[in-house]
């Protein structure tokens, strides 16, 4: 492995619990550019990691909120504007009650669209290649594994020392990443 | 485990001893089977569903080049098979979010294992939906006509209308049901392009799985954006079939303007929904091997909310038929006596028989864990509430005001050709699905198993 660039150090656990504390000594002992490979959500890991919550609940309610006013807008603007002539049963023509059920569901499409895409789009996928897929057993992370990585750009980073740390943490086994 | 537990029947929400990996053996399996591997049973169901999908093509072929006229539609029954086709297709749809938004928003464990192939059922369903107001429209070329774009006519749709709003709840509901559907197959399939051996299969799972690595920051967003996608989709179910409603409601027919349809038609969607989920299931969780899945707890709640929403049903018929007498209308009074003993009097003892008596069964526990006897009870309430659409739409239309403009209704072969044929639409995206997708979510019953594990075990601990 030496000669070719390192991305980082991999180690393999077992258990939640076991990659959740591993997490939590690693954050500890200063590391911070980690990351945590895991077949299903574990809760509290991304805390563990250090890392900030997300926010893609505000940008949900915001393009929801531009959804329903643009909703509304197109009906107003249909009725109001464009086509000011259609007189149904007496109504005025910004008959906004009937307009209620299209803002409401361009709201939700927005909004749900909006949730799905940016998280996707935050995740940077999708992306074809990522080095942590050059991790010799990264195939168990979709089976059972939960793999722990601390990336060489990381400040405290050191080959050895790293090593030594990641394997106190009593893992599986622990491997180098090729970049 | 060995082979002999694993198809024990169990009342937990999953069979005991499940390892990440079994689970992983288990979900994947019926996937990654050679194709000519593949279980008779399918080949024989995707066969008469495909043979079916042939029928629905000859009759859109036919509708086409000849126009309307093959259809028993007529003046006053302009709303017959393919409105009663679409509000029944859609109704089976709904089950599948509620499954995957509503139960997963109350922290309900059971909804895990069934939520894929019930969201499945519900992007399948909403294509047969779909399709039959634009087959319905007279010239279903032109379905694009029904969008607001900028066009030479400088035309918008009718806003007021609930027609417009259902293009809207309709189009919604089968783009956010697509992309829940999408974002929640997203970690399975990674586990499938990790799995597979064939390189074409490997090449084909890596890329719809759009680089998934699992990582916990992509996690974090995840679970956020699944959460955030439950919440809006929930909201968007019940809107949908209240939107289905108000093309009735809002109309002046006797039979159709009712406040209570609202609420009425939504307990009915899910009523039909859950049938579907429990026709669908039963047979599935033989096929794979999937009993200690998909388990007889999950057939037993099903079973439940089939008799809640059944009795919700039930008061729906009651409360129409008192509100009739009730509002002194001469026109709706008279809609009650033609419902009850008119022309289609045996529709509507039909559908009393399949959706109220039929399901009384359902208060016993030991029928909710016969597998069979809900399969037979599922049938019978779609057929129930198939009827309960002929009677409310159809039925209501051949007598309306004027008796010189009363006319009676007589279905064609085509008509029955193209429902059946949608039936094999739905069919043949099932079998495709239960062939080339996982049906059950592996990442999210993996992290289901954790969580009982960690809670027994907490059990334990205090004992």
């Amino acid at each position: 492995m030496s000669g070719s660039a390192l991305y980082g150090l991999v180690a393999e656990f077992s258990s939640p619990e076991d990659i959740l504390t591993a997490a939590g000594q690693a954050r500890e002992a200063g590391y911070t550019k980690m990351d945590a490979y895991t077949p299903f959500p574990v809760t509290d890991l991304d805390e563990a990691l250090g890392m900030q919550p997300t926010r893609l609940g505000w940008a949900v309610l915001f393009m929801g909120t531009v959804g329903a006013l643009l909703g509304f807008f197109m009906q107003w603007y249909a009725n109001v504007i464009a086509w000011p002539l259609l007189n149904i049963g007496g109504r005025p023509l910004n008959d906004w009650p009937s307009f209620i059920v299209i803002t409401f569901e361009v709201s939700v499409l927005f909004a749900a669209f909006t949730a799905g895409l940016l998280m996707l789009a935050r995740n940077g996928l999708p992306q074809p290649y990522h080095p942590i897929f050059n991790a010799p057993n990264f195939a168990g992370v979709s089976r059972d594994k939960f793999l722990l990585c601390i990336e060489a750009t990381d400040g405290r980073f050191d080959l050895q020392k790293t090593k030594a740390f990641l394997l106190a943490l009593k893992p599986n086994r622990v491997d180098e990443v090729a970049l | 485990m060995d082979a002999t537990s694993k198809r024990m029947e169990t009342d937990r929400v999953i069979a005991p001893g499940q390892t990440y990996g079994s689970l992983d053996d288990l979900i994947t399996k019926p996937v990654l089977t050679p194709l000519l591997k593949t279980p008779l049973g399918w080949f024989l169901g995707f066969g008469l569903s495909a043979a079916l999908l042939m029928l629905f093509m000859v009759t859109v072929y036919v509708l086409i080049t000849t126009g309307m006229g093959i259809f028993g539609n007529n003046q006053p029954v302009a709303w017959a098979f393919p409105i009663i086709n679409l509000v029944w297709w859609i109704g089976i749809g709904h089950a599948g979010t509620m499954i995957s938004a509503i139960l997963l928003l109350v922290r309900q464990d059971w909804r895990t294992s069934i939520n894929r192939f019930a969201e499945a059922m519900t992007l399948f369903a909403v294509a047969c939906a779909g399709l039959f107001p634009i087959l319905h429209l007279g010239r279903p070329w032109v379905f694009y006509w029904l969008m607001p774009y900028p066009n030479t006519m400088d035309l918008w749709p009718q806003f007021r209308s609930p027609l417009a709003w259902d293009v809207f709840a309709i189009t919604a509901y089968a783009s956010v049901s697509a992309l829940f559907w999408f974002i929640g197959l997203l970690p399975d399939l990674a586990t499938l392009r990790d799995r597979a051996q064939h390189p074409v299969a490997r090449l084909i799972y890596g890329a719809l799985s759009l680089g998934w690595r699992g990582s916990a920051k992509h996690w974090q967003r995840y679970t956020r954006a699944y959460l955030l996608l439950a919440a809006l989709a929930a909201p968007l179910v019940v809107s949908v079939h209240t939107t289905i409603s108000f093309d009735f409601a809002v109309t002046q027919v006797p039979g159709w303007n009712n406040t209570i349809m609202p609420p009425y038609f939504v307990a009915g969607a899910l009523f039909a929904g859950f049938a579907m989920v429990l026709i669908l299931a039963i047979p599935l969780r033989k096929m794979f091997g999937f009993e200690g899945l998909i388990t007889l707890k999950h057939l037993d709640n099903s079973a439940k909310v089939m008799l809640a929403t059944g009795l919700f049903v039930a008061y729906g018929y009651l409360i129409e038929l008192f509100i009739g007498w009730y509002s002194g209308t001469e026109f709706e009074r008279f809609m009650v006596l033609n419902r009850l003993f008119g022309d289609y009097t045996w529709a509507f003892w039909a559908l009393i028989a399949f959706n109220v008596l039929a399901i009384q069964p359902l208060w016993f526990k030991s029928v909710r864990r016969t597998p069979w006897a809900l399969f037979v009870i599922a049938i019978f309430v779609s057929i129930g509430m198939w009827l309960e659409r002929f009677v409310i739409i159809s039925v209501s239309l051949t007598r309306d005001f004027m008796p010189s403009a009363w006319h009676n209704y007589q279905p064609t072969t085509w008509d029955f050709a193209l429902f059946l044929g949608s039936i094999g639409l739905f069919l043949t995206l099932w079998f495709l699905f239960l062939r080339f997708l996982p049906a059950v979510a592996s990442s999210e019953v993996k992290e289901l198993v954790h969580h009982e594990a960690t809670h027994h075990h907490a059990k334990e601990n205090k004992a």
